[in-house]
């Protein structure tokens, strides 16, 4: 009585190949802002210890600068339509990166010591900036006008739809994580991040200037945010609760993948976004989230450091 | 006698909070508010539960719960399914198409009572069920998550994706809970009106006197030494345990024990407004139920009830005039206090309350300088 079962009879094989193709590159946009927005949080968070719960916000403002750029394009330059996307994402990177470095400036640095205590100064955070969208953008979802090449979908075979957008968006993820791993795992500055988030006073010590490699840490993965957001306007519109709705899912996958590791970031994101995807396509979308949740709460629960988890001595 | 006042009311300084709390709520409100205003702060009073709830859990415990939302919508439910049937009589429902089973079930062309349903006909069972969910639902989770030492961040997380999961199942399975209207239209209690006046008031005071008794059994926890080893868990968690300690189990009980305030208070909560929806379940009411133990000062019970309050009030006040200007406020509050003011109201209370002593000592001291010299030493006051 009590059950929500997934009628997989009803379909045939072929049917059932075409459906999971199909949610598969639709659970890969899915995928590819979740990424985006996890890394980002992968850096503040796994590497910081900071909970960010304004990162959702920081996807919003990158979201909101896409289509403020495309409203000004349309109006005074419309020839530079079908280029002002790239544009708009990297300012999209700028915008949100400045932003994260202000509020790392002004709220942050005050609070390496209690990370509890972040989560409720950036939830305050969220709150002001959820307002100042409202404020600026009015309280109805927006979209941009996107590019055409953008639009239409590819169609390798009859049944199957393979969406531009969502192409671009993965080719974009893609480039992005791998600039992060670069940064990160092969760059001089990386190695700074990664042994201040090990050991401060020790990073200190040894000549590291940790207050400007974290601020500088925190702007990162708050312009990866932003770029997110541009992202995300190719997928859904955006409002000023935009962020709020992804901020949990964005979480559960650092989470899930073991905080301090990038790799698990992608496979977990993968996972659940493939997984929601598919689910969504047999019972209703809502019912798909709460088994996908679910099931990682349960995971969680029996493998609590996630995937992959960093094997660093605390 | 010495148990009491020490260990109930936690000294001098614990025993006037406490009666000026009860003289605030249980005189000055009922003698200055008119009915509706009263209901309003016995609304009010109810999200208290919580805040105390969390000054256990996290000020204490240092475990911070982003779920105590479950807990209260949990407690909530209960009551409103209850309620619910009851307002669903089959006189009342003649004109569905099936009489006898909710409103909304009927609306979602749902033909029978689902069997969840059933046993919430009987009151005991009601509140044995209030009572009970919550907590084992609590101890689940703790024992999951404390048995293997998740604490911290991740607690926090996963407890608030528990908090989603939940919303987004009663807003989704609407047939089975009235989806994100909730469950709403409740009128009697066993056949008495409690949507009169005269009810309304009578669970306020009765809201009153249970959030009192859990701030007399919280206090009581806290001056134990279980309350000594709760803050010893917060601050050196390792040392506990080598000292052979079971750390995981001290911090069960006290998650179970905050969430069977919670679920109390939830189940006031719809008995006093007449509702239960599940926007009172989710991340948002969550993460404001810390604030109010955050402006409160999150070591302090009595100060949570005052961070509900003034919140509220607060809330109510400006979010009926100027509704943009409220999360401007609310989130300049949260980063204000988690910055300047850790400790909330009742730090600031202490300072300025010590200040004050000091002061009034000084001036005595004038007086009696001729005959003790020795008395100005300064008023230290325990927390």
């Amino acid at each position: 009585m009590f059950f929500w079962g997934i009628k997989m009879g009803d379909y045939t094989y072929s049917e059932l190949g075409s459906i999971f193709a199909m949610q598969g590159f639709a659970g890969i946009s899915l995928f590819s802002v979740l990424l985006l927005m996890a890394l980002g949080l992968a850096i503040i968070f796994g590497q910081m210890g900071v909970i960010n719960m304004a990162h959702g916000e920081f996807m919003a403002v990158g979201a909101y600068t896409t289509y403020f750029v495309a409203v000004v394009t349309e109006k005074y330059l419309p020839g530079f339509m079908p280029y002002y996307f790239v544009f708009a994402i990297f300012l999209a990177f700028i915008v949100a990166g400045a932003l994260g470095y202000l509020a790392e400036f002004a709220l942050i640095r005050h609070l390496y010591k209690r990370p509890l205590d972040t989560l409720l100064a950036t939830w305050g955070l969220s709150l002001i900036m959820q307002q100042s969208f409202r404020s600026l953008f009015g309280a109805r979802e927006v979209s941009p006008t996107l590019p055409e090449w953008l639009l239409g979908s590819y169609q390798p075979i009859e049944s199957i739809h393979i969406p531009i957008n969502g192409m671009f968006v993965l080719g974009l993820t893609g480039f992005v994580t791998l600039g992060v791993f670069y940064l990160l795992y092969k760059s001089n500055w990386g190695l700074c991040v990664r042994a201040t988030t090990q050991n401060r006073v020790m990073s200190g010590a040894v000549g590291i200037n940790t207050k400007k490699i974290d601020r500088y840490t925190f702007a990162l993965g708050c312009g990866i945010a932003g770029i997110a957001g541009g992202a995300f306007t190719t997928i859904a519109s955006t409002g000023p609760t935009t962020g709020t709705l992804y901020i949990v899912d964005t979480f559960m996958v650092v989470v899930f993948g073991g905080a301090a590791s990038l790799f698990g970031t992608i496979i977990s994101a993968f996972s659940i976004a493939q997984a929601q995807s598919l689910l969504e396509f047999f019972i209703s979308g809502s019912m798909a989230k709460v088994y996908t949740l679910f099931a990682l709460v349960l995971i969680l629960m029996f493998k609590p450091e996630g995937l992959f988890a960093s094997k660093v001595r605390r | 006698m010495t148990f009491v006042y020490q260990k109930l009311m936690g000294g001098k300084s614990g025993l006037t909070g406490f009666v000026i709390l009860a003289a605030l709520i249980l005189v000055i409100f009922p003698l200055f508010l008119d009915s509706f205003r009263l209901n309003l702060v016995g609304k009010y009073l109810t999200y208290a539960f919580a805040a105390v709830s969390l000054v256990l859990i996290w000020g204490y415990g240092g475990v911070l719960s982003l779920g105590q939302g479950i807990f209260f919508g949990l407690g909530g439910y209960g009551m409103a399914m209850f309620l619910k049937l009851e307002a669903s009589s089959v006189a009342n429902t003649a004109i569905q198409s099936t009489p006898g089973i909710p409103d909304f079930m009927d609306w979602n062309q749902i033909t029978s009572l689902p069997w969840f349903w059933e046993p919430f006909n009987s009151f005991t069972f009601t509140i044995l069920a209030i009572l009970i969910i919550p907590t084992v639902f609590a101890y689940i989770i703790g024992a999951a998550m404390f048995k293997r030492r998740v604490g911290g961040v991740y607690f926090a997380i996963i407890t608030q994706v528990i908090a989603v999961i939940l919303t987004i199942l009663i807003v989704g399975q609407q047939g089975f809970t009235g989806g994100i209207n909730g469950i709403t239209d409740l009128r009697t209690l066993n056949g008495w009106d409690i949507t009169s006046d005269s009810a309304k008031n009578l669970f306020y005071f009765i809201n009153c006197a249970l959030l009192l008794t859990v701030i007399i059994i919280s206090r009581f926890i806290l001056t134990s030494k279980f309350g000594s080893l709760l803050l010893a868990i917060r601050d050196k968690e390792d040392r506990v345990r080598f000292s052979g300690y079971d750390v995981s189990n001290f911090k069960i009980f006290v998650f179970c024990f905050a969430a069977l305030i919670s679920a109390i208070g939830g189940a006031m909560f719809t008995l006093q407004v007449g509702f239960m929806s599940p926007s009172f379940v989710g991340i948002v009411p969550s993460i404001e139920m810390v604030i109010f133990a955050a402006v409160g000062g999150r070591m302090s019970l009595i100060g949570a009830v005052y961070g509900t309050l003034l919140i509220n009030f607060g809330k109510t006040g400006f979010s009926e005039s100027f509704p943009e200007l409220w999360l401007f406020l609310m989130g300049g509050l949260f980063i204000g206090v988690v910055m300047f003011f850790p400790n909330g109201l009742a730090g600031l209370w202490h300072d300025y309350s010590h200040h004050i002593t000091n002061k009034f000592a000084f001036i005595s001291n004038l007086f009696k300088r001729k005959v003790s010299v020795t008395s100005d030493a300064p008023v230290t006051q325990k927390n």
